[in-house]
């Protein structure tokens, strides 16, 4: 090769760079989609929303709904547990949010029931605000699912959702 | 490899090995000189091809009863511990043999840091080896998944998590892994295909490490080169090999214990009860081959930088061979670095102990300090110590400490008469 170094290209550089890209591109469309077939299917994706009967809920309480395989916490707040989401000054906060875009709807916040630290399902009125606490690696939230204090790099993420009627949530 | 020619006696025999020189490496393999001075830390690399043998054996049993599907693989499981004859016996000596494999892995980890096998000329044997381990952790982590109980579900979510950490493409990762958006039955499929297939590539890596083993041959606990064969060694065959068995015999009453006796001590009562996604149990531990890198990874508040941190803690033993810059192999020689060596020894059953705690309160300070500690021995220490320390002399040959001759130049060649006399 280090007698070809300096010399033009010739038809055998032609023909083994044209081979190589060739090459490349076949493997690269045989590894796609053994890649690919790993990636959620189309039968995962089918179930993307979900609708939830909301009218038994009493302020104060919780429920804990599957959407994806993952639990969602729509949690009916008091009044007092709103006050202190909003009070909130928002420098405080490792990941600001206002809760008034959080819960459009104050009164109910609807938000993923996972950590998201490593994943784990954060239990509820625990905590050192009153609200989530994840027992794996100890992450506090407060009342708008806002991370306070522990590991987890961001808040409870909020879905997307609305409400169909007054009595009933879509997720998804 | 061999030393000499090899001619098989038979006239079969001879016919075969010239077209298959399978009888040439059979009898590499058992007149394979041997340094005479292995002591019983030597015996692991046996016991661990036992032990990958004997989950490969039952793990292929396993796979005739266990069903990969979310609504049935708790099922069963209990169906192999009932119904399946002597699935009880079979399912308890690979959640056992699980146990067991790192218990020895580890003690020949450790042996492989106190006489310095990792050092030149075998860093090669080393990487292949913690390859080995690496690999031994992702299949163990996803054969636990496999019973689909709590325990399962919610190692599985907090591991497949740390790859979230990831920048940018963090969570596309995890979806990939999962298959979904959440751990669900794609995973468990398939976790159960990669757990089938990689105790095969672990067996490919091992005949990788032997045959790495094989070309400098085996260190020794004074870690001195040895002529070979010479009157240092002895051939594998039948010294190393009954000396192996008989360890392996030791191996195995604690073994059957654990599988007899105690079966279920070293897993969690919470993999009995069905995984379910609404609800993580209170407190979360992985198996305890796994805790110390769990402390580490607890002890960053940061998200990234404790995946970091964690994946740190293994790849820092990669580079091992070239971390430490001392010539000298054996911990015999090296005064300071010996207290080094058990100082590491308890930190990492420090890290394994709070990593099965809390992390919370003075949990988590010692976790702090003890992953300090982890890197700075790997990092500051091991390279300066190289530098510094000052190792006493090493004998000039296996027999020589023996024999009474001291490490002196002069003596020992004045008791060269004596040596050739042997």
């Amino acid at each position: 090769m280090s007698d070809s170094e300096k010399k033009k290209p010739n038809r055998r550089d032609f023909i083994v760079t044209a081979t190589t890209a060739a090459g490349a591109v076949g493997v690269g469309a045989v590894v796609w989609p053994l890649v690919d077939q790993m990636n959620p299917d189309a039968s995962v994706k089918a179930l993307a929303s979900t609708e939830v009967d909301i009218s038994a809920v009493e302020p104060g309480q919780s429920i804990t709904v599957l959407w994806r395989g993952k639990p969602v916490f729509i949690k009916r707040r008091t009044q007092e547990e709103i006050d202190s989401a909003r009070a909130v000054d928002l420098s405080e906060l490792k990941h600001p949010e206002k809760d008034e875009d959080r819960a459009k709807n104050p009164e109910w916040l609807v938000m993923l029931g996972v950590c998201t630290h490593l994943g784990c399902v954060p239990l509820n009125d625990k905590g050192d605000y009153g609200a989530w606490f994840c027992p794996c690696h100890g992450s506090h939230y407060d009342t708008s699912g806002r991370i306070r204090k522990g590991p987890a790099p961001t808040n409870m993420e909020v879905p997307k959702y609305e409400f169909v009627n007054s009595n009933t949530i879509k997720i998804g | 490899m061999s030393d000499h020619e090899y001619t098989p006696k038979s006239k079969v025999g001879k016919w075969f090995n010239d077209r298959l020189p399978l009888l040439t490496l059979a009898n590499h393999l058992t007149d394979y000189p041997t340094p005479k001075n292995l002591n019983y830390w030597w015996t692991f690399g046996g016991i661990l091809t036992f032990c990958l043998i004997t989950q490969i054996i039952t793990g292929i049993v396993l796979g005739m009863h266990y069903v990969a599907h979310a609504d049935l693989a708790f099922q069963s499981v209990e169906h192999i511990m009932r119904d399946v004859n002597y699935g009880w016996l079979i399912r308890y000596v690979h959640a056992n043999g699980a146990s067991m494999f790192f218990l020895a892995v580890y003690i020949h980890i450790f042996r492989s840091l106190y006489y310095g096998s990792y050092k030149s000329p075998r860093e090669v044997i080393w990487i292949i080896g913690m390859l080995i381990y690496f690999l031994m952790m992702a299949t163990a982590f996803m054969g636990y998944v496999l019973p689909w109980g709590q325990m399962s579900f919610w190692g599985a979510t907090v591991i497949t998590n740390l790859f979230s950490a990831i920048p940018l493409v963090g969570e596309s990762i995890t979806n990939w892994l999962w298959g979904g958006y959440s751990v669900d039955n794609p995973t468990l499929t398939r976790f159960f295909s990669l757990h089938y297939l990689f105790p095969f590539l672990i067996l490919g890596l091992v005949v990788l490490h032997i045959w790495a083993l094989h070309v400098p041959g085996n260190n020794n606990p004074i870690g001195i080169d040895i002529k070979k064969p010479s009157k240092d060694t002895v051939p594998f065959h039948p010294y190393i090999v009954i000396k192996d068995a008989f360890a392996l015999l030791i191996f195995l009453l604690i073994f059957a214990f654990f599988v007899f006796f105690s079966p279920n001590i070293l897993g969690h009562a919470d993999n009995y009860i069905e995984a379910n996604p609404l609800v993580t149990p209170a407190h979360i531990v992985p198996e305890w081959y796994l805790l110390p890198f769990y402390a580490i990874l607890r002890s960053v508040p940061d998200k990234l930088l404790g995946v970091i941190a964690m994946f740190a803690a293994i790849f820092v033993l990669v580079i091992l061979p070239w971390l430490d810059t001392s010539k000298v192999r054996s911990t015999v020689f090296r005064p300071i670095y010996k207290q080094f060596y058990w100082f590491l020894v308890a930190d990492v059953l420090i890290l394994g102990y709070v990593g099965a705690m809390p992390a919370e309160g003075l949990y988590l300070l010692i976790a702090r300090v003890a992953t300090t500690y982890y890197f700075a021995h790997f990092l500051i220490i091991l390279p300066f110590l190289g530098f510094k320390e000052k190792t006493t002399p090493l004998p000039l040959s296996i027999t020589e400490p023996v024999l009474g001759g001291s490490a002196d130049m002069a003596m020992a060649r004045n008791n060269s008469d004596l040596k050739e006399k042997l």
